[in-house]
């Protein structure tokens, strides 16, 4: 057996019997994105559900100037709540979602034929006060125009002449789309599942292993040090890319749990989207292995090291978040940029839009030359006499 | 055979090493005592090829550290300062797992193996991990590890540091028995009454130089002291870092 697979081998054996690594490796990484965002996803979902489709529950005050529009409300799903005194109050404190007022000159412009106003009262900034008021909104608005056509029709005119212009709205996103749209921060979970994956035994290998001086007797052996890295280097990204199978795989299993269907969306998270999204993030496994070594050569000890990588976690979320403040149009270029690709190309495998293999080609020759490079720096600071010195 | 030739190695401003000489044979135990702080661990660190050495030149029978580190480290034993055992492996996997790493092939690293667990009357703790070892325990695995490929050379740094008076004496047994098989055993000490007792050869240091390179009779006739412990106190010029 050739030292490389004699110190890869050892490297997963040993730290198989490490509890840390293992959690970190096999269960947080690769569950905590699914279940956070099936969680998320179902709360999400079913909030904005029930208020979308129940019925709508407003505080009404003055309701007794107006009961037709009260009735005509009701009709159209409204329970009409005892007055509140002090609405505004309510409405910032988040006790009620919205308000409407009915002020007491109502009836009188009503039959004046003057435009009658209503209040409704609510607080932009509060996000789930959105639905409801728009709901509430929409249901004055149809009455506004169901009376005002009477009114024309009473006076021999066609409703029509107060609507020169009708706007129809045609979405051209398709259920993946919109799908893709909320699963924006899944690319994401991958990313770190990859990350957290190798943390921890990139730390325990280097760091750990100067900690606990087993180094030095190590760099006495007639093995080239290069060798030793690459075989280092190697039970890393395969603890890795157990936690980004395991990431995967949890995630489509988690895709049969979604309301998807609430939601008039499909997502495909079958055994074509998980092999695909893999074989991106690939490049991405040693990038991160090879980076958290370098880190972690660097550093004086065991807890340094953590400290230093777990500042650097900020990485693997920065294109997440540019993406998300300030979308740009995926563009084919983007594909060699480590980290961006994977990012854009995960993306569009969620929307439903198949990457083309020239796409996958370019981020995994990229992603691994990038890696080469770094490979080499490492390799460099490997050969450092400091390293090995543990006291 | 080890030479040793005119090393220098700084750290900084420190000079470590200051002009190492010396030759440690074949079937000779050669000593290498000096105060702590002296240059011991420093200069056995060049010899395997750990660190580079300033200038001077390291030879293992006959082969230069400068230009073939790795034979040179396929020729060595070296139970470093640092004893470094995997906790997570068991004694057994911490020996085999080095066998492997100098390509040793199954049935001879068990054969190589079994010789060692005996020599070393480690038979009880081999398959246990090696995490509350104590200090015994743990040399004894560091050095069946370090000598399982059967080195001619054999270099241990400090090896009866913390150890119990039992497990000094099953040591200098052993380094006994490596010189018997004609193997070149080089360690370094700051314990007199040891060196004294185990050397042909002793190689005194101070301040990263020679200052004695001579048989202990030799050493006493040098020094005009009929005590080895005054003749060491004599060369290197007090009684710091020096243990009886």
């Amino acid at each position: 057996m050739s030292a490389m697979l004699t110190v890869w081998w050892k490297e997963i054996r040993e730290n198989l019997r490490d509890k840390r690594t293992v959690f970190s490796a096999l269960i947080y990484g690769p569950l905590f994105g699914p279940i956070l965002f099936v969680v998320l996803m179902n709360t999400l979902v079913g909030q904005e559900m029930k208020k979308a489709e129940g019925p709508l529950k407003v505080p009404v005050i003055g309701a007794e100037y107006a009961p037709n529009l009260i009735d005509a409300l009701k009709q159209q799903g409204l329970v009409p709540q005892p007055p509140i005194a002090d609405p505004d109050e309510a409405v910032r404190n988040r006790d009620t979602d919205v308000v409407l007022r009915i002020p007491a000159d109502y009836a009188k412009a009503w039959r004046d034929g003057e435009p009658a106003q209503v209040e409704v009262i609510y607080d932009a900034s509060q996000r789930e006060s959105g639905t409801p008021t728009s709901r509430l909104e929409g249901m004055l608005k149809r009455y506004s125009q169901q009376q005002g056509a009477l009114r024309l029709l009473a006076r021999g005119l066609s409703p029509g002449i107060a609507s020169p212009v009708v706007v129809s709205k045609r979405d051209q996103s398709t259920p993946q789309s919109r799908a893709g749209m909320m699963l924006s921060i899944l690319p994401y979970f991958f990313v770190f599942a990859v990350y957290i994956g190798g943390m921890y035994l990139a730390i325990d290998l280097t760091a750990g292993e100067r900690e606990r001086q087993s180094l030095e007797p190590l760099f006495a052996n007639p093995v080239a040090r290069w060798k030793i890295l690459v075989g280092k280097l190697g039970a890393i990204s395969a603890y890795s890319l157990a936690s980004l199978v395991l990431t995967a795989v949890a995630f489509s299993i988690a895709g049969t749990f979604l309301p998807a269907e609430k939601l008039g969306m499909s997502f495909d998270l079958g055994p074509g989207f998980i092999g695909q999204a893999i074989l991106l993030e690939l490049p991405l496994i040693v990038v991160f292995a090879v980076l958290e070594t370098l880190v972690a050569a660097f550093a004086k000890s065991y807890r340094e090291a953590q400290t230093y990588l777990g500042l650097l976690m900020i990485i693997p979320i920065l294109p997440s978040m540019l993406m998300s403040f300030m979308p740009v149009k995926p563009a084919h270029w983007m594909y060699a940029v480590p980290l961006l690709g994977q990012q854009i190309g995960i993306s569009d495998l969620l929307r439903g839009i198949p990457v083309a293999y020239r796409d996958i080609g370019l981020a995994l020759v990229c992603g691994f030359a990038f890696a080469a490079l770094l490979g080499a720096i490492t390799a460099v600071v490997y050969r450092s006499e400091r390293l090995a010195i543990s006291a | 055979m080890i030479e040793v030739q005119d090393l220098h190695k700084a750290f900084g401003a420190v000079k470590a090493v200051d002009g190492v000489t010396f030759t440690a044979r074949d079937g000779e135990i050669t000593g290498l005592l000096g105060p702590n702080g002296a240059g011991k661990t420093t200069t056995l660190r060049m010899l395997y090829t750990l660190m580079k050495p300033a200038s001077g030149k390291v030879l293992v029978d006959g082969i230069d550290a400068a230009v073939d580190p790795i034979a040179v480290r396929r020729r060595l034993g070296v139970l470093p300062d640092a004893r470094g055992l995997y906790k997570r492996l068991t004694a057994r996997e911490n020996i085999e797992y080095f066998a492997r790493l100098h390509g040793i092939e199954t049935q001879l690293m068990h054969r190589r193996r079994e010789a060692l667990v005996e020599a070393l009357e480690m038979r009880e703790i081999l398959d246990r991990r090696t995490e509350g070892f104590s200090q015994g325990e743990r040399v004894k695995t560091a050095i069946a590890r370090a000598l399982v490929h059967d080195p001619k050379n054999v270099i241990l740094d400090e090896p009866t540091n913390g150890l119990d008076v039992m497990a000094t004496r099953g040591l200098r047994t052993f380094m006994r028995n490596l010189k018997s098989e004609g193997r070149c055993v080089l360690f370094s000490s700051h314990i007199m009454q040891e060196v004294a007792m185990l050397c042909d050869r002793i190689v005194v240091i101070a301040n990263g130089r020679v200052v004695a390179d001579e048989t202990p009779d030799a050493l006493r006739a040098q020094t005009g002291e009929a005590n080895l412990e005054d003749a060491f106190v004599k060369l290197i010029g007090s009684e710091e870092g020096l243990a009886a």
